[in-house]
């Protein structure tokens, strides 16, 4: 399966570390805003409710002195190789441009919810409400992100209309639009992280900080046994987080 | 016999008049009518005239120009135009009559000029002036330094878009002639 894995010459990827993370859920709310997302008509409805990024929390499941908890947030995988991709039946979900970002065009989409159920990972969302903006609220939506009608799945997108206008403005400035400075182009949620657990840049790129940070020893992938290939990494200095984030045997 | 056979020919003869009339009578409406059906046809609130200020040598980019952040400022607002048009005239011609409907109407209001805009692109489109900055204006855009008078807007009654937004056939022709990916997310959001 990983054989089937796709490489592209910039790969933008997020290094998430665990133990900085507060569970304040600003990367959930910035998220919401700067992708459009109508506020929920019953959030508490998890099945029914939209959130591209998730803070799942995480217990060792011991009692008191040894009890340890932990905040995992969980954006869009952008698997290398997506078992999303293969059974869209209508190519509205692909991965095939340069930064590896795995794109969903709605208007495509039919709603089949096919790759909601193959995604490993729970990232994909089906939109069963009509989007409504209470009246005033509607003056925060944003221009750069299309809103989507109900009855079509959306994903994390890594806010890749900021890596566009990232790209515009070196363009204006006279830079290399296929070589953006580390920081030039970093989506919402890692801009609005207040403890610094999120970071973004081009994990091939010697100059990204994230090119650095995936090298670490306590670095691992979400269900990396899979094959999927993700391009997001995760790093926790606790063991019990770093085997929660596979399916290990009792024995392993 | 001969009265049959005379008939069959009138027959022939009249078959191939109908079948005339049918296929001239699909191209008008097909031409004609449901174009006129489809689509509304819209005047720009001021008639600007291109020529006349292409005529006193200003560039396009004089009034559209990127942003400093490589964004498409699109069109001048009215304080820009206001910089040369600030004042009525008085002139009686047709374009000093259209200067002063300017300047009463928007200038001394301060309201922005709801104009037209024969190229705006879906909501799901993300299209960068500067990424085809090497192309001339007229290789998308029609030529308006040669017009006196805006062209006529025709509108989709349906989708609501101009007539003359480019089409994603068009943007992916280009794309793949000049070997650009042609990957949803380079121009979808």
């Amino acid at each position: 399966m990983s054989g089937h894995s796709k490489e592209f010459p910039i790969t933008w990827g997020m290094v998430i570390d665990i133990d900085k993370c507060t569970g304040c859920g600003a990367c959930m709310a910035s998220c919401q805003t700067e992708n459009n997302i109508e506020p929920q008509p019953e959030a508490s409805n998890k099945l029914r409710s939209t959130s591209w990024m998730l803070v799942y929390e995480l217990t060792n499941d011991k009692a008191f002195p040894d009890h340890d908890i932990a905040f995992l947030p969980r954006p869009c995988q952008q698997c290398g190789n997506p078992p999303c991709v293969s059974v869209c039946p209508v190519v509205a979900t692909d991965k095939n441009e340069d930064g590896g970002i795995v794109s969903q065009v709605y208007p495509r989409c039919i709603g089949c919810r096919y790759c909601v159920a193959a995604c490993p990972y729970h990232v994909r969302y089906f939109g069963w409400y009509d989007p409504v903006w209470p009246e005033g609220m509607e003056k925060t939506l944003s221009p750069l992100t299309s809103v989507r009608p109900r009855g079509v799945v959306e994903k994390c997108s890594f806010c890749h209309h900021r890596w566009n206008l990232a790209k515009d403005a070196a363009r204006a400035s006279g830079k290399n639009p296929d070589n953006l400075d580390d920081g030039a182009y970093v989506t919402a949620c890692v801009q609005n992280c207040p403890s610094g657990a999120l970071s973004f840049g081009d994990l091939k790129n010697p100059k990204h900080k994230v090119h650095e940070l995936i090298k670490n020893p306590n670095a691992f992938r979400l269900l990396q046994r899979l094959g999927t290939n993700t391009q997001v990494y995760y790093i926790s200095r606790r063991e019990w987080v770093r085997k929660l984030g596979d399916n290990y045997l009792k024995s392993e | 016999m001969e009265e049959k056979r005379s008939n069959s020919a009138g027959g022939v003869g009249g078959m191939v008049l109908f079948a005339l009339i049918g296929f001239v009578g699909a191209l008008v409406v097909g031409w004609v009518i449901f174009p006129k059906l489809l689509y509304s046809e819209k005047t720009q609130p001021i008639r600007f005239s291109h020529t006349v200020h292409a005529q006193l040598g200003i560039d396009c980019e004089q009034c559209h120009h990127l942003g400093p952040d490589g964004r498409f400022a699109g069109l001048p607002t009215t304080e820009s135009c206001a910089e040369c048009h600030g004042e009525e005239t008085g002139d009686n011609s047709p374009n000093g009559k259209e200067i002063d409907k300017f300047v009463k109407d928007y200038v001394k209001t301060g309201a922005q000029v709801p104009w037209l805009v024969y190229q705006y692109q879906p909501d799901n489109v993300f299209f960068s002036h500067a990424a085809h900055k090497g192309f001339e204006c007229t290789k998308c855009h029609p030529d308006v330094a040669k017009t006196d008078t805006p062209p006529t807007y025709y509108q989709n009654r349906v989708s609501g878009y101009s007539k003359d937004t480019m089409k994603m056939w068009e943007c992916e022709r280009c794309h793949a002639s000049m070997g650009t990916s042609n990957a949803c997310y380079v121009c979808h959001k």
